[in-house]
């Protein structure tokens, strides 16, 4: 049995201790908005955060994990679709076909909350998710939009 | 511009008048989601237990009555607008519900859509035609019939409430989902009218709008189905999860044609969760356990052993040895394109440039790998899958099924990516129903892992090309001789859509006339294909053969203008007389980008310019590249006419992806071969560009109306020659052969 903290919950589960937490997240937890696109950390559409960081959980086993590790996902990072990212992603029309955005707007607000204005050049180190659909320059204005957003709350 | 009358029939009345119903739920569950409510809560291996799975339903309408096909109307006024093409992510679900509701006259905001599956449309006679998606089809293939939809059930709706009133229809009209009765000021709702007018016949005829008169189309509204893209709630096939579910991982033989031989399954049964090692069909195995990471990590551990069969040697370069044949031999050659006589007309030039280029394979790299799920039973069997025809998917099911397509469906769910390929072959779905029927009565998930994504594509085709251009003593190209040597789309994949032995499709951007016309006149023109076939599946690519045709022409184009000293814009504009639309755009972006001003040392622009899928497009690329060699794309001026533009925020969405889709294939889109087998295996040897590399884009939407053209693909052909012209303008280096990843800028 591993215990993990995910989303506020603490929760118990029996597996192989070598599954990726993302596996754990979308197989054993129901919770897939965390997606699965390479299984190697090359294309950030499985990034949680883990005690506030983007973190590639295709890589992450989950017996390196514990309950002081806070888990966040996409489906934890707000209650209601309110996260500043998430507003600004709407107000923008972010998404394409969406498979690759829980990764972007959890690597986006990790940024955000590292780097609270972030330049062009921080967006460019730290949003290295890959979208093949190709909503960067939406996804950069929404990073800035969500500035301004964090300024005004 | 004319309304255009439509006509009604009753046929076609008496097909929708009927109720969506019984059969018609999919009863797909999600996982609960984000509902734990602070509770400790237990989960065990695989048996998915948290907070009770929600049910979704891809028929909100279910139970129903429907107004026709296409338009339900709930009590409470909300809309469902019912689609037939896919939505994966080119934004068609919203620019089609606004073709609906511009002549339903309903309140958009109070609209939602669902998908109807392909097994309900062939029900009731194929009520709501073409389910394919591609070929940037799913507007301007569809908006006459879909608007139409939409002006009938509005005449229904008005002639309901007319009928309540006891007043004539023609004193009534309709705007933001409510009736007015003119004279008296009477008003109504949709939902309180819209079981009546259900019971209604349709008008014998509806009027369209004209254009000019257009209120929800041509305004940049929002998508309709953002909302659960940004919370994790999209459920993709991917994601799919229904009650006894079990799910597998699949590895088919890597070399191309090659056949499963054996395997031992014994090595892997007692492994956590499995419950089953199949071979599925005559080249593929597959592990089912609980969960797919079990079946997975079970399956790299299972002893396979292949049959490599005939294709076991082949490599790109005896690829490349077949093509290089191709262009200069002169059998199984087929003309695309011919005026004057350019033999005799390159005899007499002044100056003769010729060149030869070569396009590699390239994956679709879906961000959602290939998937479906399947439920098979000896009567019945049942399919969810990400999909870009609906309706091929049903045939591929019913065939894999060994059933009926009567006692099939298909339940379409949102494309993670869809790219061309999830349109015409749907290997996956043939795979899951194989799994499926090795467990009668048990929902059997198949996703691939990008290892296999990456290794049985449907790759973009292989060619190269000669062009051989002829000037005049004043510089002016009087003949072009092009010789396309590689692959065909159409032989592999559907044979019966060739014309005489050729494939038309290989011409893209240069027919002589339709939606893939060239935009110049030469005087002396011949296009011809040496069709190569090499033992790699090829498929339709976002864009596909335009792609690498508009680099060919377009930087050969340039490479005329340079070597007579010509400006490459003046060169363009002289052959592009007869080709107004075309020109506008160049013009276009000419202008915006500054075009003729100076730049930076190092700082090269470039053009380039196409018609395709029925738009017009040009880009101007501006670009640098420093002492080491390193390439940056600064800014991208684009200008597209799709005739008509829906939506022009959703274009300019389809614009900016079409760079990213075009530019990394540019960058560093290549499949090589090496005994029989695609050689790359994942993202980090197949990258795709990120945030870093991309450009700022200024689109241009242009609507010149009169016409509907594509907006999810052409502009892909325009984004990879304007780059490399502006890396000739750049640094005088050439590129032929891509992608740029494997060339040294500085050399
Ligand atoms: S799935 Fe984790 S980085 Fe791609
Ligand atoms: S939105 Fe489709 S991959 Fe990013």
């Amino acid at each position: 049995m591993i215990k993990l903290k995910i989303n506020g919950n603490v929760v118990d589960i029996d597996v192989d201790e070598t599954t990726p937490l993302l596996w754990v997240l979308r197989e054993n937890l129901g919770l897939t908005g965390s997606k699965y696109g390479c299984g190697i950390g090359s294309c950030g559409a499985c990034t949680v955060h883990i005690n506030g960081e983007a973190v590639r959980s295709c890589l992450v086993p989950v017996s390196t994990l514990n309950t002081s590790k806070e888990i966040v996902t996409i489906e934890g990072l707000s209650a209601d679709t309110s996260h500043p990212v998430q507003q600004a992603w709407k107000e923008l029309d972010v998404p394409q076909c969406g498979y690759c955005q829980s990764g972007m707007i959890m690597s986006a607000a990790a940024l955000l909350k590292k780097k609270p204005q972030p330049s062009d050049a921080d967006i460019d180190e730290n949003v290295t998710n890959i979208c093949r659909c190709g909503t960067f320059n939406r996804v950069r204005r929404g990073i800035h939009l969500a500035v301004q957003k964090n300024n005004k709350s | 511009m004319k309304k255009e009358i439509i006509n009604v029939s009753r046929r076609e009345f008496l097909i929708s008048s009927g109720k969506v119903g019984a059969g018609f739920t999919i009863g797909l569950y999600l996982p609960g989601c984000s509902e734990q409510s602070g509770n400790e809560i237990h989960a065990t291996s695989g048996a998915t237990k948290m907070a009770p799975p929600q049910e979704i339903s891809s028929t909100p309408a279910k139970g129903l009555k429907e107004v026709n096909a296409w338009v339900v109307i709930q009590p409470d006024d909300t809309v469902i607008i019912r689609i037939a093409r896919s939505e994966m992510g080119q934004g068609t679900l919203t620019g089609l519900a606004q073709l609906v509701a511009e002549e339903l006259e309903c309140d958009w905001s109070k609209v939602t859509t669902e998908y109807p599956t392909p097994g309900e449309n062939i029900k009731r006679d194929n009520i709501w035609r073409d389910f394919m998606t591609g070929g940037s089809f799913g507007i301007r293939g569809s908006h006459s019939y879909v608007r139409k939809g939409g002006a009938v059930a509005r005449h229904m709706l008005i002639e309901a409430a007319a009928e309540q009133w006891g007043v004539d229809m023609a004193e009534c009209s309709a705007a933001n989902s409510v009736i007015t009765h003119t004279p008296s000021g009477r008003t109504i709702s949709y939902g309180k009218v819209a079981d009546a007018a259900a019971e209604l016949f349709p008008p014998e005829h509806v009027e369209l709008k004209d254009p000019k008169d257009w209120k929800l189309i041509g305004q940049p509204v929002k998508r309709l189905d953002t909302d659960e893209k940004l919370n994790g709630k999209q459920v993709y096939g991917a994601d799919l999860w229904m009650e006894g579910m079990l799910n597998a991982s699949i590895k088919a033989c890597p070399v191309f044609g090659g056949k499963l031989k054996s395997f031992d399954a014994s090595k892997v049964t007692s492994m956590p969760g499995v419950h089953k090692v199949v071979a599925v069909g005559d080249d593929a195995v597959a592990v089912v356990a609980k969960t797919w990471w079990q079946a997975k990590t079970a399956l790299d551990k299972l002893p396979i052993s292949w049959d490599k069969g005939a294709n076991a040697k082949v490599s790109t370069a005896s690829i490349d040895a077949m093509l290089d044949e191709g262009l200069t031999s002169s059998k199984k050659v087929f003309v695309g394109n011919k005026n004057g006589d350019v033999n005799k007309a390159l005899k007499g030039a002044s100056k003769v440039v010729e060149a030869t280029y070569r396009y590699p394979y390239q994956n679709h790299a879906t961000m959602e790998p290939m998937n479906a799920t399947a439920i098979w039973t000896k009567d019945k069997c049942e399919v969810w899958c990400p999909t870009q025809n609906g309706t091929a998917a049903l045939q591929a099911t019913a065939q894999a099924a060994g059933l009926p397509v009567s006692q099939c469906d298909v339940h379409k769910l949102h494309l993670g990516g869809g790219f061309g390929r999830r349109g015409a072959i749907h290997d996956f779905v043939v795979q899951a129903v194989a799994i499926a029927k090795q467990l009668p009565g048990t929902p059997v998930k198949l996703l691939w892992s990008r290892e296999e994504d990456m290794a049985h594509g449907m790759y973009h085709p292989i060619t190269m090309c000669k062009l051989t251009g002829g000037l005049n003593n004043k510089g002016d190209l009087t003949s072009l001789r092009v010789r396309i040597s590689g692959q065909s789309i159409l032989a592999s994949i559907n044979p019966a859509w060739m014309t005489n032995g050729a494939d038309m499709f290989t011409f893209q951007g240069m027919l002589p006339e339709g939606d893939h016309a060239i935009s110049y006149s030469v005087p002396n023109l011949l296009v011809d294909h040496a069709m190569r076939n090499p033992p790699v599946p090829p498929g339709f690519w976002r864009g596909v053969n335009i792609n690498q045709n508009a680099i060919y022409f377009e930087s050969f184009i340039d490479e005329l203008a340079h070597t007579t000293d010509k400006d490459p814009l003046a060169f363009r504009q002289a052959l592009m007389t007869k080709h107004p639309k075309s020109l506008a755009v160049l013009n276009a972006v000419a202008k915006k980008a500054g075009w003729g001003t100076p730049t930076e040392k190092g700082v090269g622009r470039g053009l380039a310019v196409c018609k395709a899928f029925a738009s017009h497009i040009a880009a101007c690329a501006e670009v640098s590249v420093n002492d080491k060699g390193e390439l940056k794309i600064l800014r991208i001026v684009a200008a597209t006419d799709p005739g008509y533009a829906v939506n022009p925020q959703q274009i300019e969405a389809q614009v900016e992806g079409s760079f990213v889709f075009g530019l990394s294939a540019l960058l560093y889109g290549e499949c090589t071969i090496k005994d029989g087998a695609v050689e790359q295996s994942n993202f980090h040897d197949y990258p795709s560009m990120k945030i870093k590399e991309m450009p700022k884009v200024d689109v241009i939407v242009m609507p010149s109306g009169g016409f509907w053209g594509g907006v999810g693909e052409p502009t892909i052909a325009v984004a990879a020659p304007a780059v490399l012209n502006a890396i000739y303008a750049a640094t005088g280096k050439r590129i032929r052969q891509f992608p740029l990843k494997d060339v040294d800028l500085n050399a």
